[in-house]
């Protein structure tokens, strides 16, 4: 457990001394990069709330991801034609304001979450990972064929959004709200599995009749953290939306369903920190090896073939030993 | 809209579905008899199309390239089965989804990397394009009628084999009881090895099929298998008579969906409204199925409660 603490505070003390570093040097583009590596992290710690700590393996997790992304681009998009977002029943203007389109992403994308939870969580393993994905294939061609908002071509931003008091097109201070963020986001998912709920959770993901013997419902328990997941995901899309200032069809694609459950895999499954090695680990892969070879996927694809099969508790697994066999 | 339209968009929905069915029916053995989710079932599919077309560039018989796409496929399912999947078996669901979405990775990347980004293209041979006349005087695509036979007749096929041979009793008995029928002799893992590269070469067969109405091209594989997941979970895994009636089903309610909403939505819609909301209310029909028959049958419907 010491391991652990101090690899996750060296972690963390790395993901902001390589953007600081950058910023004196003066390279924007080292910046962009950990702010992408920032913003998957959070994706992946929404995704592992599920998957880590309740045992669902979702692979529709672009849909929160998504609509996070869609969530940012709609309301914007309205804020800078100046045109509603809606007449009736009541008139709703967009808006450029980041805080509240972070509020709209999180609301929208758990309610999704449990809409899907609710129908897929019906049924559990192998037909819930494919209902998941099946699902997460349902937004992707809705978002295709609804015309309104780009269809296949996706909406542009002009300017990133706005933050009171800071300077958002400013590549540090964007990259220190993302990670304010995601400090944030750790401090909950922490407090949030060390409480009675997680402690439920993770009991029910090992013993369903148990804890129903207990009392709780395992149901209500698993659409509560899915939902909450999917929040998280949710979030972490209206950054990476904003990032680009661009949001099309491809951040709901089965893809990135996969790449989002990659750096979960890569930094260990069911540790508060893991999705955040492994979202480092994914960039610094995709940079480095993208700079080797068009074709880096494929040595993506051999190194988390390794892991699946030889190094099974990711990075974490290797750097900070097992995990205390709860199971 | 005339009946002639209905009946010819009918006969669509069903080609559609009986090709689903060849994807699903491997995919609905392998989990049955291995216990096994192969996301890498796309690529199988995308390995047979892309043989077809290289042969059939260089020979210029379509014969030829529908049994070069079985030949391919079903040697790539031994080949990943025999150093990969083998060690999946025992493993969780979330080891086999991730091992085998790596395999996706390694198969797109590795044919991008061969033959390039472009689409290839497969042409129907000569003697199967042009249309037939079928009774009523409907005018239908000869290659699409044909297509339909060789599915059902490829599905007759596999029932009679899971049915009537020893190979198919031991592939019931596999989804039983697996360490019964390794007491008894049966040499398990060849007849693993055996039922993927029998999944494999019916994906590699339809990827082939299709890809000479479509194109070629990397990442054909995968919307494909998400299909076949949908099949699945409504006909019930490891259920070959449920993925038959499930990929028929979904066939028909993508072909139709896609043609009546928007007609549907012209009722009571201006002509641009209706035409966008009725596609898109079209692409999400399938799943709203699947949703539907979800809600009163969670094992779908015709799995093993």
């Amino acid at each position: 457990m010491k391991r652990e603490s101090l690899l996750n505070a060296a972690l963390m003390a790395v993901l902001l001394a390589v953007p600081l570093v950058a910023w004196v040097s003066d390279e924007p583009f080292l910046i962009t990069l950990a702010t992408r590596a920032v913003i998957f992290a959070i994706a992946g710690v929404g995704l592992n709330f599920a998957l880590g700590f309740g045992g669902m393996v979702s692979l529709g997790h672009a849909v929160f991801f998504g609509l996070g992304g869609y969530a940012m681009g709609i309301l914007a998009y309205h804020a800078q034609t100046y045109t509603t977002l809606m007449d009736w029943p009541f008139a709703l203007d967009g808006t450029k304001m980041m805080p509240i389109i972070w509020l709209v992403a999180i609301a929208v994308s758990s309610l999704a979450a449990l809409a899907i939870g609710a129908l897929s969580l019906r049924t559990t393993g192998v037909y819930f990972i494919m209902i998941t994905l099946a699902f997460g294939q349902m937004f992707y061609y809705f978002a295709i064929s609804w015309p309104a908002y780009g269809g296949e071509d996706g909406l542009s931003i002009y300017v990133r959004n706005e933050f009171p008091g800071l300077n958002t097109m400013d590549p540090i201070q964007y990259f220190m709200v993302c990670y304010v963020l995601l400090s944030l986001v750790l401090f909950g998912v922490y407090r949030a599995a060390h409480s009675s709920f997680g402690l439920v959770l993770r009991a029910a993901r090992q013993n369903e009749d148990r804890v129903q013997a207990v009392g709780q419902a395992p149901y209500r328990l698993y659409l509560t953290a899915f939902a909450i997941s999917g929040a998280i995901t949710g979030l972490a899309g209206a950054l990476f939306a904003d990032l680009n200032r661009f949001v099309s069809p491809t951040m709901l694609s089965w893809q990135t369903s996969g790449e989002i459950m990659i750096f979960v895999i890569l930094g260990g499954v069911g540790r508060v920190f893991g999705p955040v090695a492994g979202a480092a680990l994914f960039i610094l892969l995709e940079h480095t090896l993208g700079g080797l070879s068009e074709f880096w996927h494929i040595y993506l694809g051999a190194i988390l073939l390794g892991v699946v099969l030889f190094a099974r508790g990711g990075l974490y697994g290797l750097l900070a030993g097992r995990e205390v066999a709860h199971d | 809209m005339s009946w002639i339209l209905l009946v010819e968009q009918t006969l669509n929905g069903l080609q559609f579905g009986v090709m689903l069915f060849l994807m699903a029916a491997g995919l609905t053995l392998i989990f049955g008899v291995m216990g096994l989710i192969n996301l890498a079932h796309g690529s199988l599919y995308m390995i047979g199309a892309f043989a077809a077309a290289a042969v059939a560039a260089a020979t210029g018989s379509f014969l030829m390239a529908l049994v070069a796409s079985l030949a391919a496929s079903a040697v790539a399912g031994v080949l990943i089965e025999a150093t990969v999947i083998r060690r999946l078996y025992d493993r969780d669901h979330l080891d086999q989804v991730l091992a085998t979405f790596a395999l996706i990775l390694i198969f797109s990347e590795g044919t991008r990397w061969a033959f390039g980004s472009f689409p290839l293209f497969l042409d129907k041979p000569e003697w199967l394009s042009g249309t037939v006349m079928l009774p009523f005087g409907i005018e239908y695509s000869l290659y699409r009628l044909v297509l339909i036979v060789v599915g059902l007749l490829v599905a007759a096929g596999l029932f009679w084999m899971i049915a009537k041979t020893r190979i198919g009793i031991r592939i019931r008995a596999g989804e039983n009881d697996r360490e019964m029928i390794g007491a008894l002799g049966v040499d398990i893992s060849l007849l693993y090895t055996l039922v993927f590269a029998l999944g494999a070469g019916l994906a590699g067969l339809a990827g082939a099929l299709i890809g000479a109405i479509q194109s070629v091209q990397v990442g054909m594989g995968e919307p494909v298998l998400i299909l076949a997941f949908v099949v699945i979970v409504i006909g019930g895994i490891g259920s070959i008579k449920g993925a038959l009636i499930g990929a028929i089903l979904v066939g028909l309610t993508d072909t139709l969906g896609g043609v009546l909403l928007p007609r549907l939505f012209a009722l009571f819609l201006e002509p641009s409204q209706a035409t966008s909301a009725g596609s898109s209310l079209a692409s999400m029909s399938i799943y709203i199925l699947m949703a539907g028959v979800l809600l009163f049958r969670p094992k779908g419907l015709f799995g093993s409660a």
